[in-house]
Order: structure tokens, then C-alpha cells, then sequence
């Protein structure tokens, strides 16, 4: 008797409370009307951004398309008279991705960055198919002030060698002195 | 003359009931979709249309431009036919519901039922057992394990409950001196039955709910054990009729009919009342289900045969003991 009264109880306070929730106001964010702001390292389309003096970052090292798990991302290296190397062609197949975030960790120079935005739907899949020129943006992403060959010891337009930073001065090998 | 108006007239009858169940159907579905959105603190569908009011069209064109699919290793004549059993079943019951007191109309008195059987009750609770067979064979037809365990439990919970249904209504029959349900209504002039019957009322409440395979008695379609149950094979259209929406309408209709006075109500048309009190059941079945969990198969086998049915045979013995006095 006594448990069939608690079973009772249990039961009435779990309509009270569904009956509560009904004259709450939803939490439902309805999506296309009102759009949350998303944090600044929520993971969505990639791109590839720029150094401070206006630069490409990428080097083409293609270490985001050996780390890319689902091999969406492609390039092809080349080099400029001034020693700096890019990519000729760089294409990201988003229909692929799954915006791990994985190149982006593997990206030496801060190239290649995920940013909040995700809204790309397309009904036809190639057009998902982006290339250096959609992915290239004009501003530096998370890493604003980092420029990859003021700390490379490669000879550029930006240092000779023993100029970068945190770089010592050549050593010469012909003598012994200090 | 009068064999053919007769007959215009009950044609007449029969469309304007099919379509009105068919439209309530798929409104009633948006109804529970957005009251159990509340329930849970969410809108619900509100793109179709104002307030999602388009949506039941929505949904039906999508159902109907489905693929229908019939699995390969499927017995194909039951697969296809289960559906339409199911269907048909719970439409048929409507044809002994009464929606309102007669209406005189061009000098001739015309019943607001379809047919006023003088053993209404025992045909509803015939077509009822009749929804086994669409579970059952559904669910046999499919030849897959999930169908086929949903549709074992579909079985076995419809005949446990059929009892305590039949049971619980033992009393009203006892108090109306009919199985009429036209005669039932009529019965509950004065007050409705609930009055006098809440045990009554309670245990054909939760039977029926066990009949038509709702939360908290969704055993045969347990999403998170067995897929869909036993319409896991089913898609477009027939997954719908197999779902049994009118079920909800059904059960209103019945519980309105036997325990809520019908048509029976101040002020208002009677047609309008019964539509009041249909949608009530209604809603407050959508409450059960934004409220309950799902019983276990033990448990529900327990209520049903240690819990409902005694207490429905007590019940009935009490109530004709007062009777005799």
C-alpha cells in the first residue's frame, strides 16, 4: 500500500514538472533568424592567411596533406627568385573534410587556419571543391603578428643569414676564435 | 425515393468522416509535435506555414514521394497488405462512434453515427483485436529480427491489455443496460460516467493506451532496443498507416463515448463537444508521453495481469453489488 501511494506521488510530481516546462519560454535558438556568435577557435571553413606585410604564409611543406586523415587537402610546391617557397595551386576539397583541425596543427607558419564560419551549402559538390584563390584571405587569423621567415633561417627579402630572430651569427669555420 | 436519399445521405456520411479523421489525423500530429515540443522546452515544427500549420501537407507529400521500399527476403502480399489491415481497423471504429444527437434535415431525421449497431461495443472491441494482425504479420512479413521481436511484443502486449480493456467496460454496460454506444451517450444525460467509474475509467484509460502502443507502453516499436519495431522495414506511406495515427483519435473517441458523456454538454453544438472532449484525451495522452518512460516488458506484463485485471473483475463486482441494492 505504502509503495503503491509512493508510485502515485512519483508519478503526479513528474507531470507537475512536464507541466511546469510547458510555460517556459523554449531555449530553441532559432538558427537562420538569430545566428549565436560562435567562439573564435569553433572549427569550421579553412583558409590560408597572410603575414603582416601582406605575404603568403604557406610554404607548401604539404605536412597538412599528410596530416589531413580524410586527404582533402592538395598542392603543389614551387619557389620564388627571392627564396621564398609557395604554392602554386592549393585546393581543399571541403565535400572531404571533416574539420578536424589536424592541419592546422600541423601548419609550421600559421597558413592554414579554421574559422567560425560554416554556412557553405551548395547543391552541387564541386563547387566545394575551393582553390588557393577562395582560400586566401588578406589578414594574419589567430596569429596576427607571426611572420614564418623573420624566425627561418632562410635567406629572403626579410633576413640574410644570422639576421632573424633568435638566430646567432654565422659561425666562421675557418677559425678558431670565438 | 426514399431507399436513394437514404443512400446519398449515408455516402455523404462516410466521406465527410473519412476526410474529418484523415485531416484531424495529420493535425493532430503537428498538436503533439508542438505540445510535446513545449514539454520539453522547444518549438517544435514552425517552418511550414504560420506556426508550422503547412506542415501536415509537408509531411504528406514527403511520405508519398517516398520510395516504397519491400525488402527482398520479405513475404510480400502481408507486407504490403498489414498496413491496410491496421488502417482500416481503426477507421472502422468510427463507423459505430456517435458524434452528436440526430439532426432533422429536409423533414427526415438523420443520426449523427454511421451505423447504430446494437452490439457496438463488442465490434469495436473485435476490430481492436484485429490491430493485432496488422502488428503481428507486419512485423512477421518484414523477415527481419527487429520486426519480428517488435511484432512478438506488439502480439502478446495487445492480448494481455484487450482483457482489462474489455474488462473495465463491463461496468459502463452494466450501468447503460446496452452495448449500444449510441445508447451508452444517451445513458449519460444527466452525468458522465467518469463520476461514477474512475477506477473504470482509469483502467480502460491505461489499457487503451497499451492498445495503441503508446509511451509509456511502446514496447513493439522500442527505438532504442529494436530500431522501429515492427514497421522497422517500412517507408514512405505505409510506415505512417502502420504507425496507426488515428489511434490517438480513436481512443479519444472512445474514452469521450464511455466515460465523458459523448456529445452530452451545456451551451455548445454536441458535435463541437465531442470534438472537445476527442482532443482532450488527446492532449492529455501527449502529456503522458512527454512525462512517462518506457515500462519494462516484465513490468508491463505485471500490470497488466497482476494489476488491471484483478482490479477490473473487483471493480465489477462491486458495481453490481450496488446495483442489486
Amino acid at each position: 500500500m505504502k509503495t503503491a501511494w509512493e508510485g502515485i506521488v512519483a508519478i503526479a510530481s513528474g507531470f507537475a514538472t512536464t507541466f511546469k516546462h510547458l510555460f517556459r519560454k523554449p531555449i530553441t535558438e532559432e538558427y537562420p533568424e538569430y545566428k549565436r556568435v560562435l567562439p573564435e577557435r569553433a572549427r569550421a571553413v579553412i583558409v590560408l592567411t597572410r603575414d603582416p606585410d601582406g605575404e603568403e604564409r604557406c610554404v607548401a611543406c604539404y605536412l597538412c596533406s599528410a596530416a589531413c586523415p580524410v586527404s582533402c587537402i592538395s598542392m603543389q610546391s614551387a619557389e620564388r627568385e627571392n627564396g621564398r617557397r609557395y604554392a602554386r595551386w592549393f585546393r581543399i576539397n571541403f565535400a572531404r573534410c571533416i574539420y578536424c583541425g589536424l592541419c592546422e596543427e600541423a601548419c609550421p607558419t600559421s597558413a592554414i587556419q579554421l574559422t567560425p564560419y560554416f554556412e557553405t551549402c551548395e547543391r552541387d559538390i564541386l563547387k566545394l571543391v575551393y582553390e588557393k584563390e577562395d582560400l586566401l584571405v588578406d589578414h594574419g587569423g589567430k596569429d596576427k603578428e607571426y611572420n614564418f621567415y623573420r624566425y627561418a633561417g632562410v635567406v629572403t627579402e626579410v633576413g640574410d643569414k644570422g639576421t632573424h630572430i633568435k638566430e646567432d651569427k654565422p659561425v666562421n669555420i675557418k677559425s678558431n676564435m670565438p | 425515393m426514399d431507399w436513394i436519399l437514404g443512400f446519398i445521405i449515408l455516402i455523404v456520411k462516410l466521406g465527410v468522416v473519412l476526410v474529418g479523421l484523415l485531416l484531424l489525423a495529420a493535425y493532430l500530429v503537428l498538436v503533439e509535435r508542438k505540445f510535446l515540443g513545449r514539454l520539453q522546452i522547444r518549438y517544435g515544427p514552425n517552418r511550414a506555414g504560420k506556426f508550422g500549420l503547412l506542415q501536415p501537407f509537408a509531411d504528406t507529400i514527403k511520405m508519398l514521394t517516398k520510395e516504397d521500399i519491400v525488402p527482398a527476403e520479405a513475404d510480400r502480399v502481408i507486407f504490403l497488405l498489414a498496413p491496410a489491415v491496421v488502417a482500416a481497423e481503426a477507421l472502422l471504429i468510427f463507423a459505430v462512434v456517435p458524434f452528436g444527437a440526430s439532426i432533422t434535415l429536409l423533414g427526415k431525421k438523420i443520426p449523427m453515427v454511421i451505423t447504430d449497431l446494437n452490439v457496438g461495443l463488442l465490434y469495436v472491441f473485435a476490430l481492436a483485436s484485429l490491430g493485432v494482425y496488422g502488428v503481428a504479420l507486419g512485423g512477421w512479413a518484414s523477415n527481419s529480427k527487429y520486426s519480428l521481436l517488435g511484432g512478438i511484443r506488439g502480439a502478446a502486449q495487445m492480448i494481455s491489455y484487450e482483457l482489462s480493456l474489455g474488462l473495465s467496460l463491463v461496468p459502463i454496460v452494466m450501468l447503460a443496460r446496452s452495448f449500444s454506444l449510441v445508447d451508452i451517450v444517451r445513458a449519460q444525460a444527466d452525468y458522465p460516467f467518469i463520476l461514477v467509474q474512475p477506477v473504470s475509467f482509469m483502467i480502460f484509460l491505461i489499457s487503451a493506451v497499451a492498445e495503441t502502443k503508446r509511451i509509456p507502453f511502446d514496447l513493439p516499436e522500442a527505438e532504442n532496443e529494436l530500431g522501429a519495431g515492427y514497421h522497422t522495414e517500412y517507408s514512405g506511406m505505409r510506415f505512417v498507416f502502420l504507425g496507426e495515427y488515428v489511434n490517438l483519435q480513436v481512443l479519444g473517441a472512445l474514452v469521450a463515448v464511455f466515460f465523458l458523456g459523448g456529445w452530452h454538454g451545456p451551451l455548445l453544438p454536441p458535435v463541437v463537444w465531442f470534438l472537445i472532449k476527442v482532443l482532450a484525451i488527446a492532449v492529455l495522452m501527449i502529456w503522458v508521453r512527454g512525462t512517462l518512460p518506457r515500462l519494462r516488458y516484465d513490468q508491463l506484463m505485471h500490470l497488466g495481469w497482476k494489476v488491471l485485471v484483478p482490479l477490473a473483475l473487483l471493480n465489477i463486482l462491486v458495481t453490481g453489488a450496488f446495483l442489486l441494492i
